[in-house]
């Protein structure tokens, strides 16, 4: 009893001190896990407040967000669901708060901080970032078992690769990277695949180094994701410069764009 | 006194060039040293694992003692993915070496799963130990091929560098000691997994591509699959619309499309099965505008679209957002109990809330036999064997693959240890952990 009365006393001056922490509160929308935004930085800034959420306050629903949103919907008598529908967010609002300019600068500085509620904001920060991010989150989905950074080396290969091919090319050539983890007769990191000597034109002569571009990437994320365009190929070949003999005698799958698909 | 000046100038030059010139030989030699030794170390590492693996495979045909056969086996699984990734390095790609790479793969296959296997109360079958015996006699065979190419390249100095030119120029005629040596190596290695002496338990952990079992029907016409497309896509019926059958090499037959629409930038492209033309996969690859609906609204279109095109019993098991876009997986549930080989995949785009793509490859291809098992153990006796550590959340039941690639009647188990999520698979008749996965979806920015 003692202890809950420090805590609100606590709080209370913790209000008087930040006059600035506003209410203003979510966009309509349901929050399910999986979402990316401003409306997810602040349901987790808020369950941190509350004690509920001990992560980082990343602008990414995964699983930690879940959880906490769960345990206080249990807590607040709410249907445990884990979507932050209307109800949920009433609730929460009323009962948190949210420092919006507090945690948009640190987010914008790339800090280490915490929203614990009874905490001053000031000994929740650790300045570790130069600023000027332009990002609004500090982390992003990703497949399963990849990184962003394999991501992004394959999207390399694929931009190498197939940049003057249909978009449907492109997904096809990421997925044929992927058959090939999966296929015995190949390396089975993504980086084993792509840098196999011979294997792939764009590594040898270099062009794996330029640019990639934002439907390469998309492509890669495609076929990350499920599509195979390819129907489970694990080779493909340019009819129009093959030297090899031996690819033409592998039984072939369809064409998309200037690439014949094989298995 | 011009004349000496210039020809001053002209010595300079020269003895410069000349300098220059020196020094991008060097440069390059060194370069193509260094590629090479790459190459070689590969090279001479693949034959010493081997013939290491030789060895270690004959030793454990000798043994008895289930106390030193796991070991060993762990061993042998070890240094063939040693072996397999150093095939990986060497320019081989463009000459047929697969059955070989494929050979280590499956060793490393069969002794992982022995050697996990508790072999004190199930040990090595009859047939395991013919296998055994069969991989014995075949890295044998590849040892004595690689030793003694091993020994024409040290003895004539021979570069791999030589084998990458010859493959690229598709020199016929070049008689490359390497390139033969490893020909011949594919041979044996041909012939002999061809042949019965593996057994089955060998055979059986090919990977046989099941195809799409459940493309049952009547083969469709290409007419057919532009009207199933239009409906499935929801088109107008002005689109330009192509259709392609698969080559020979497909599994099963399908058909290509590639759907124009005049009005918007971008094709949609769509595979459906030649039998009974069920959409194996589409894509919109339309440009995507600013999100205006969220990941929750997108999520309840795809499960409609589901209904409308008579995918029934099926739950949203993930959802993720990819910046204007989402992605939905959906498996089918039965009485509750999720069959995760069964899955459907779809994207969303945020902009207006259509179906941009979608994926049932996995859906078509599953063949897991109903009525699906009744649990021997109860939940309750189950629970028991999940780690105390671990905070349990969620549970249901649930169908997998295993490690074995056979279906398993699971109960499943969401739960928090630390600051991770896992997802546990305890196998419903036997109590075995089947699977343990932590999930992670999240990445932190770098930089």
């Amino acid at each position: 009893m003692v202890r809950k009365l420090i805590v609100f006393t606590l709080i209370g001056v913790l209000v008087c001190l930040h006059p600035a922490g506003d209410a203003a509160a979510f966009s309509p929308q349901v929050i399910q896990r999986g979402a990316v935004g401003d409306d997810v930085i602040e349901l987790q800034a808020r369950l941190q407040y509350l004690g509920f959420y001990k992560g980082k306050i990343d602008g990414v629903f995964g699983w930690g967000t879940y959880w906490a949103l769960r345990n206080f919907q249990q807590k607040y008598g709410l249907p445990v669901d884990g979507l932050a529908g209307a109800e949920t967010k009433r609730k929460l609002v009323k009962a948190s708060k949210y420092y919006e300019q507090f945690v948009k600068e640190q987010i914008r500085q790339g800090n280490e901080f915490t929203h614990y509620g009874g905490i001053p904001l000031s000994q929740q920060v650790k300045k570790r970032g130069s600023g000027g991010r332009t990002a609004k989150t500090t982390a992003s989905n990703v497949p399963k078992g990849f990184s962003q950074n394999d991501i992004q080396l394959m999207a390399n290969a694929v931009y190498g690769e197939a940049r003057g091919e249909p978009y449907i090319g492109q997904v096809a050539v990421a997925a044929v990277i992927l058959n090939r983890l999966q296929h015995p007769s190949f390396p089975d990191t993504v980086a084993g695949v792509i840098f196999q000597p011979g294997a792939f034109t764009a590594v040898a002569d270099g062009q794996i180094w330029l640019t990639p571009n934002e439907t390469a990437r998309k492509a890669v994320l495609d076929a990350i994701n499920g599509w195979d365009p390819s129907g489970g190929a694990i080779y493909y070949f340019n009819p129009a410069t093959a030297t090899s003999a031996w690819i033409w005698s592998r039984p072939q799958i369809k064409r998309i764009g200037q690439h014949i698909f094989c298995k | 006194m011009v004349r000496n000046l210039l020809l001053a100038v002209l010595v300079v030059a020269v003895v410069g060039t000349g300098y220059w010139g020196y020094r991008e030989h060097s440069e390059k030699n060194a370069i193509l040293i260094h590629a090479e030794n790459n190459y070689q170390r590969a090279f001479h590492d693949l034959a010493y694992q081997i013939d290491l693996l030789h060895d270690k495979l004959g030793a454990t045909l000798a043994m008895n003692s289930h106390a030193s056969l796991s070991p060993a086996l762990a061993e042998v699984w070890k240094i063939a993915a040693e072996a397999h990734s150093d095939v990986g390095q060497l320019p081989l790609s463009l000459l047929p070496f697969n059955k070989t790479q494929e050979f280590l793969s499956q060793i490393g296959e069969f002794s992982y799963r022995t050697a996990v296997r508790d072999l004190e109360e199930e040990p090595l079958t009859k047939e395991e130990y013919k296998t055994l015996q069969a991989l014995y006699k075949n890295a044998g065979t590849i040892r004595q091929e690689l030793r003694n190419v091993q020994h024409l390249v040290l003895e004539n100095n021979l570069r791999w560098m030589d084998v990458e030119l010859a493959l690229a120029t598709n020199d016929e005629k070049g008689d490359n000691i390497i390139i033969d040596g490893f020909k011949a190596v594919e041979k044996n290695v041909d012939t002999f997994s061809s042949s019965s002496e593996f057994g089955p338990s060998f055979i059986g952990l090919a990977n046989e591509e099941k195809g799409f079992v459940r493309a049952q029907g009547r083969p469709i016409t290409k007419n057919e699959a532009k009207r199933i497309a239009r409906d499935f896509l929801g088109l107008k019926g002005t689109e330009e619309i192509k259709v392609t059958e698969s080559g020979k090499g497909a599994d099963d037959r399908f058909y290509s499309l590639t759907i124009r629409d005049p009005k918007t930038k971008g094709d949609i492209y769509m595979d459906i099965t030649k039998n009974g033309g069920y959409p194996i996969w589409a894509l919109n690859s339309r440009p995507i505008g600013k999100p205006k609906i969220s990941l929750h609204e997108a999520t309840n279109r795809g499960m409609a679209f589901l209904k409308r095109h008579q995918f029934t019993g099926f739950e949203l098991y993930d959802s993720t957002q990819y910046d204007n876009v989402v992605v939905l997986t959906f498996v089918k549930s039965e009485n509750g109990i999720r069959i995760y080989p069964e899955a459907v995949q779809m994207k969303v785009a945020l902009d207006n809330g259509r179906i941009v793509g979608f994926t049932a490859r996995d859906y078509l291809s599953s063949s897991i036999p109903r009525p699906l098992p009744k649990p021997k153990l109860t939940v309750e006796a189950v629970k028991k064997k999940v780690n105390p550590q671990l905070k349990v959340m969620e549970q249901r039941q649930a169908v997998i693959m295993n490690d074995l690639q056979k279906p398993v009647l699971c109960y499943e188990f969401l739960g928090t240890l630390g600051d991770e999520t896992y997802q546990l698979f305890i196998n419903a008749s036997t109590g075995l952990e089947e699977k343990v996965e932590k999930l992670e979806s999240v990445e932190p920015n770098y930089g």
